[in-house]
């Protein structure tokens, strides 16, 4: 089964952390990547810019409208996911536990919905 | 007349091993609705076969090879047979049983049905009010109208929380099995709190217009013997000496118009002996266990007191003591309020006193009807009546339980003669 695990974090303080932290998550995401990908629970992933890039696309009465943002209240924002693949949700929780992000931010697990084929 | 026993037999057997035979059926047919459904279909083919056959060897066997057949029956019926019933054969398979990697597998006990129900009711992946809700109604099989009931909240809300529960134990794919090794003290926790919730609602209840509510109690009480049946941990020991402890307590502890009695002026010529007997003898084999948890130490405490004749002769320095491993263990506001009123039935209520507004000048607790009464019963005992009204006025601001407010008041009154 596949969940989607997304990562939240205060991104400005990752945007103001020292450069030497800066590094050594870079190298924790990069170990755990490498480790998730051995045990077959990998399924893709990938790290987003800022809030500050994002942009909200609505369609209204066909019409299309996009608008700067969302640039949310809360403390966390949605910086990174993993896709992966597990046996069942204590499997989830336990790779996604491994994620670096975790420690400083949450990770919300998801199972991804599969519809039934006709 | 040979029905009528064979009925009776049924009605037995299904309070006594429904639930059984319901955590059997949902490792087989993967499914918490599915294996209701089953479960309901067998006994009603239990109604219409005993009777006329008579009763096979081993009832529940029977009952859950007959669930299981009805249920692969229904989904044939439903159409929707090729995925689903494929799906069953692959989970019915015991080379490929859910619990496969779990390194606890070989012991037969732990890998009871049973546990890996409670398990999964108690999973921390659900909202915590559902956990007790799911753990109730399908661990207890109570219904959801008494569940509801209990709680003071109405069935629909209650029904949708379990509903909302079950259908998050299937989509996110929740595992029907028992925690390995690791991850057992957390799971345990878990499990541990949620018996421990349903207990205190029964112990004390939060609101309404009794003290109790020994449905609860009972129930709780019941689940905790079966953990310490299925896995005797040492804070499930503990948990159960605890309770049992306390409910031993529970006659004396209202008049027979429904009053509060506090424990200094309980007739404890009405405690119960044989639970309280039980009870110590369950916190001894905690305690020797040598891994004290905070169960078992709340467990020790009761004991204290249940040893004691009388408030007065109660061993105060042994309770404090406790107390003070229970801090180091388990530190919260509410152990060092107790604390406190330990102390101050050890060195008086001016120690006592000072501890208590320790707690509540660091704004902890502020909201808490309990530090307030406590506060207010040492400036009682102290003299300092004034303080001592408005101290239980405020108190009176905040509790919510009848018998507790009519207590606060007849104390106001008493002070203000």
């Amino acid at each position: 089964m596949k969940y989607l695990c997304l990562i939240y974090n205060d991104e400005r303080e990752m945007g103001t952390q020292p450069r030497a932290d800066g590094e050594k998550m870079m190298a924790e995401y990069y170990q755990f990547t490498e480790d998730i990908k051995k045990s077959g629970h990998y399924a893709g992933g990938d790290a987003l810019q800022p809030t500050t890039t994002a942009t909200t696309v609505r369609v209204r009465q066909n019409k299309v409208s996009t608008t700067d943002g969302p640039f949310a209240e809360t403390k966390e924002q949605l910086g990174g996911f993993y896709m992966i693949n597990a046996k069942d949700l204590n499997d989830a929780i336990q790779v996604a536990s491994r994620i670096p992000g975790a420690k400083t931010g949450s990770v919300e697990v998801r199972p991804v919905r599969v519809f039934a084929q006709q | 007349m040979a029905d009528e026993r064979v009925r009776d037999r049924i009605d037995e057997l299904y309070r006594s091993d429904s639930r059984r035979v319901l955590a059997t059926l949902i490792r087989l047919l993967g499914d918490f609705d599915r294996a209701e459904e089953a479960l309901h279909d067998a006994f009603a083919a239990a109604l219409d076969t005993w009777p006329r056959e008579g009763m096979p060897d081993s009832p529940r066997a029977w009952l859950v090879s007959t669930g299981r057949f009805k249920a692969i029956d229904r989904l044939r019926r439903a159409a929707r047979f090729d995925a689903v019933v494929g799906e069953l054969a692959t989970q019915t398979d015991p080379a490929v049983q859910p619990t496969g990697e779990s390194p606890l597998e070989d012991d037969s006990e732990l890998a009871d049905d049973r546990l890996r129900l409670i398990f999964t009711c108690c999973h921390p992946a659900l909202n915590p009010d559902a956990r007790i809700a799911l753990t109730l109604r399908e661990v207890c099989g109570l219904e959801t109208e008494q569940i509801a009931k209990a709680f003071l909240t109405s069935a629909p809300t209650l029904a949708q929380r379990i509903v909302r529960a079950k259908n998050k134990i299937r989509d996110a794919r929740i595992p029907y099995q028992v925690p390995a090794r690791d991850e057992l003290p957390d799971r345990l926790a878990a499990v541990l709190h949620v018996v421990y919730l349903v207990f205190n609602e029964g112990y004390s209840a939060s609101v309404g217009d009794a003290v109790t509510r020994p449905d609860l109690s009972s129930e709780a009480i019941r689940l905790g013997r079966l953990l310490v049946e299925l896995l005797p941990e040492p804070e499930a020991i503990g948990l159960l000496a605890l309770m049992l402890l306390h409910d031993a307590r529970r006659q004396a502890r209202t008049s027979p118009d429904g009053e509060l009695i506090l424990l200094e002026a309980q007739d404890r010529s009405i405690w119960n002996r044989t639970q309280i007997d039980e009870g110590l003898a369950l916190v001894e084999r905690a305690l020797r266990s040598r891994q004290v948890g905070p169960y078992s130490l709340q467990a020790a405490i009761a004991a204290v007191h249940a040893e004691a004749r009388d408030a007065a002769s109660t061993d105060w320095p042994q309770i404090v003591g406790l107390y003070d491993v229970l801090m180091r263990l388990d530190p919260s506001p509410v152990v060092e309020l107790n604390r406190a009123a330990a102390v101050a039935m050890r060195d008086g209520p001016a120690a006592g006193l000072a501890l208590v507004d320790a707690i509540l000048d660091r704004g902890d607790l502020a909201e808490y009807h309990l530090a307030h009464s406590a506060r207010a019963d040492l400036l009682r005992r102290l003299g300092r009546g004034p303080e001592a009204i408005a101290a239980y006025d405020r108190a009176l601001t905040m509790a919510t339980q009848e018998p507790e407010r009519r207590f606060i008041e007849r104390r106001i009154a008493a002070l203000k003669r």
